[in-house]
């Protein structure tokens, strides 16, 4: 006798818990030969809404925590995406379409990548504050510290590799990330949030939205609460891009623009992606007694 | 849903409630002869009623109506004068960003800080309220209740919120609760013969059933309360809709019953604006529109207006505001 097939439908990932859309839309996910995969919610702009209050909620806690602490976490979903690397091999074959080889491959380099990140955490300071020559006597010392919550497009094209690279640098200095995944490929983002679901990641710290960028992001770049927005994940759709600059300007956000094409993922990413979402704030504090 | 009581008087017939406050005996027979809330019906009345979808022109008229309702309230043991002043600032101009914005309804307060409230709000409108009659427990003698409310009342009170003894209520010391009620209402006479209002507060998250949100209801409204409000916002659960719709059921078949029109408010737990417009849907469809007015009808809620100015703001701009733009308090 044959099997039904079981027809998935998967969901968001908004404060730690896995919604179903506000909106009760979703759509239809194909592999690169066009066969049916499963079904992803639609994100609306009020999961966007919910996602952005969420991520704010756990801003406090995860900014807080010591950078080595934030390191522990990092590597821990490193070493989850290892324990689930037959279904990221399967969900990265088929969304790219890529052969098992490449697709371990390619799973290698996004762990890779989280650990890489992992390890900056409580290195970047170093690298990138500084105790600066004062004529008195104080220290002067200027330091990094996050941004806020930073909502994130995820590239369309590498759909996990991408992605890890897209959050990771994000979250590994203090910041909280509102996700909007690949539209055409957002099973990896599912598998990676339900990864984020069973690590030590405190809920509401990743929030993963499976939709359509070009309706939700024009609200996450108004949302006066959002304090930095990624468009990497939009390369080369200039018109949309600059539309939201335009929506991120109300409350200067920053921006870390698109690029014309996807840039890439696989080369070293450098130190850019870290430091487009932190502040550096600078701290007199009188010397000696 | 109707729940007029069998004893009610024909229609229009002037209401002495003498013969039912005479004794406890008569009281606890009148208060136990009101109907029976059905607790499964009127969670799902509730439930239902806050389904109502609430969009554009109706929502923007239900924002800055609840914000005209709000009771902007402080009532820490950390509070100081200058917490109370800024309070009664954002009172006066909740959103400083836009003058379209009104003023909400009151500043609630500890009795010894009405002065310092009293001061900034002068004659802008905004009321001042004190709880008074030893909030949140009630749990003192008589006459520290009374002295209490006259200390609040002489320094200017507009509106005091009471607490009734929930301990004699439960041990079924009607007419010791009703007697309570009626002394703190003549305590709430100024010299010059005007009266503070009085509001009621029950604690139903102490009172355990439907029933006897009912019956207290009868009981503060047949005292003399101008208002009857839900909690003290120190106990869980605090205000819910169903407790809310059954007083409202109680305030609409009082005024069948006696003409008299009482006000209700909800207090404590109120946190979001979509909830707010919950209550006001059921304001509307169980007691009706003459309750939707700031005179009849209040939230007591500190949160509550933060999110009442960030949706508004959201109407006007068309983008979804933060609480960065809005003061903390």
């Amino acid at each position: 006798m044959s099997r039904i097939d079981v027809r998935k439908t998967y969901k968001l990932f908004i404060g730690g818990a896995f919604p179903r859309s506000e909106s009760g839309y979703s759509y239809q996910v194909h592999d690169t030969k066009g066969a049916f995969v499963a079904n992803a919610a639609l994100a609306s702009r009020k999961d966007a809404r919910d996602a952005v209050v969420a991520a704010r909620k756990a801003f406090g806690g995860w900014s807080g925590k010591t950078a080595y602490n934030r390191a522990q976490i990092l590597y821990r979903i490193a070493e989850l995406m290892e324990d689930r690397r037959p279904q990221l091999v399967q969900a990265l074959r088929q969304s790219e379409g890529l052969t098992a080889a490449r697709a371990e491959r390619a799973l290698d380099d996004a762990i890779d990548r989280l650990v890489w990140y992992a390890g900056w955490a409580d290195k970047l300071t170093q690298v990138i504050g500084n105790a600066n020559p004062v004529a008195g006597p104080y220290f002067n010392l200027s330091t990094p510290e996050p941004t806020g919550v930073v909502a994130v497009l995820a590239p369309q094209e590498s759909s996990l590799l991408g992605l890890v690279s897209a959050i990771a640098p994000v979250i590994v200095t203090g910041n909280t990330v509102v996700v909007i995944s690949s539209f055409e490929r957002p099973l990896p983002a599912v598998t990676f949030a339900e990864i984020l679901a069973t690590s030590d990641v405190p809920g509401g710290v990743v929030n993963i939205l499976t939709g359509s960028a070009a309706t939700i992001a024009p609200w996450l770049a108004s949302h006066m609460d959002v304090n930095a927005i990624d468009l990497v994940g939009i390369a080369g759709d200039t018109e949309l891009a600059t539309s939201l600059e335009v929506a991120a300007a109300d409350n200067l956000k920053r921006v870390r623009r698109a690029p014309a094409a996807e840039p890439d993922w696989s080369a070293d990413p450098g130190l850019d992606a870290m430091t487009a979402f932190v502040e550096t704030k600078t701290v007199w504090h009188p010397m000696g007694v | 849903m109707s729940t007029s009581p069998s004893a009610a008087p024909a229609q229009g017939q002037a209401w002495d409630f003498s013969d039912v406050t005479r004794s406890n005996d008569s009281l606890r027979r009148f208060l136990h002869g009101l109907p029976g809330v059905d607790q499964v019906g009127a969670d799902s009345r509730a439930a239902s009623l806050g389904t109502r979808s609430i969009k554009t022109t109706a929502k923007a008229y239900a924002l800055d109506l609840a914000i005209r309702m709000v009771d902007l309230t402080t009532l820490e043991g950390q509070d100081t004068h200058g917490k109370v002043r800024a309070l009664a600032a954002k009172a006066m101009r909740p959103d400083p960003a836009d003058p379209t914005c009104p003023a909400a309804a009151a500043v609630c307060v500890y009795p010894d800080m009405v002065g310092v409230a009293k001061e900034v709000l002068g004659d802008s409108g905004v009321h001042v309220a004190a709880v008074a009659t030893a909030f949140p427990s009630g749990r003192a003698a008589l006459d520290i209740k009374l002295a209490d409310t006259r200390d609040a009342v002489e320094a200017g009170a507009d509106e005091i919120d009471m607490v009734i003894d929930r301990g004699a209520f439960l041990s079924g010391h009607y007419l010791q609760v009703f007697e309570e009620i009626v002394a703190v209402k003549e305590a709430c006479v100024r010299p010059d013969g005007h009266s503070a209002h009085l509001k009621v507060i029950f604690e139903t998250g102490e009172l355990q059933t439907y029933d006897n949100v009912r019956r207290v209801s009868w009981l503060a409204m047949m005292a003399g309360g101008h208002f009857i409000k839900t909690s003290t916002g120190k106990v869980q659960p605090a205000a819910t809709l169903p407790v809310t719709m059954i007083m409202l059921e109680a305030v609409r078949d009082f005024r069948e019953a006696t003409g008299q029109m009482v006000g209700v408010k909800p207090a404590g737990g109120i946190r979001t604006a979509k909830d707010a417009i919950k209550y006001l849907v059921v304001v509307n469809e169980v007691a009706g529109p003459d309750w939707l007015d700031p005179d009849w009808f209040r939230f007591g809620a500190s949160t509550l207006l933060n999110e009442l100015l960030m949706q508004r703001t959201k109407m006007t701009t068309g983008r979804y505001s933060g609480p960065d733009y809005f003061t903390v308090d």
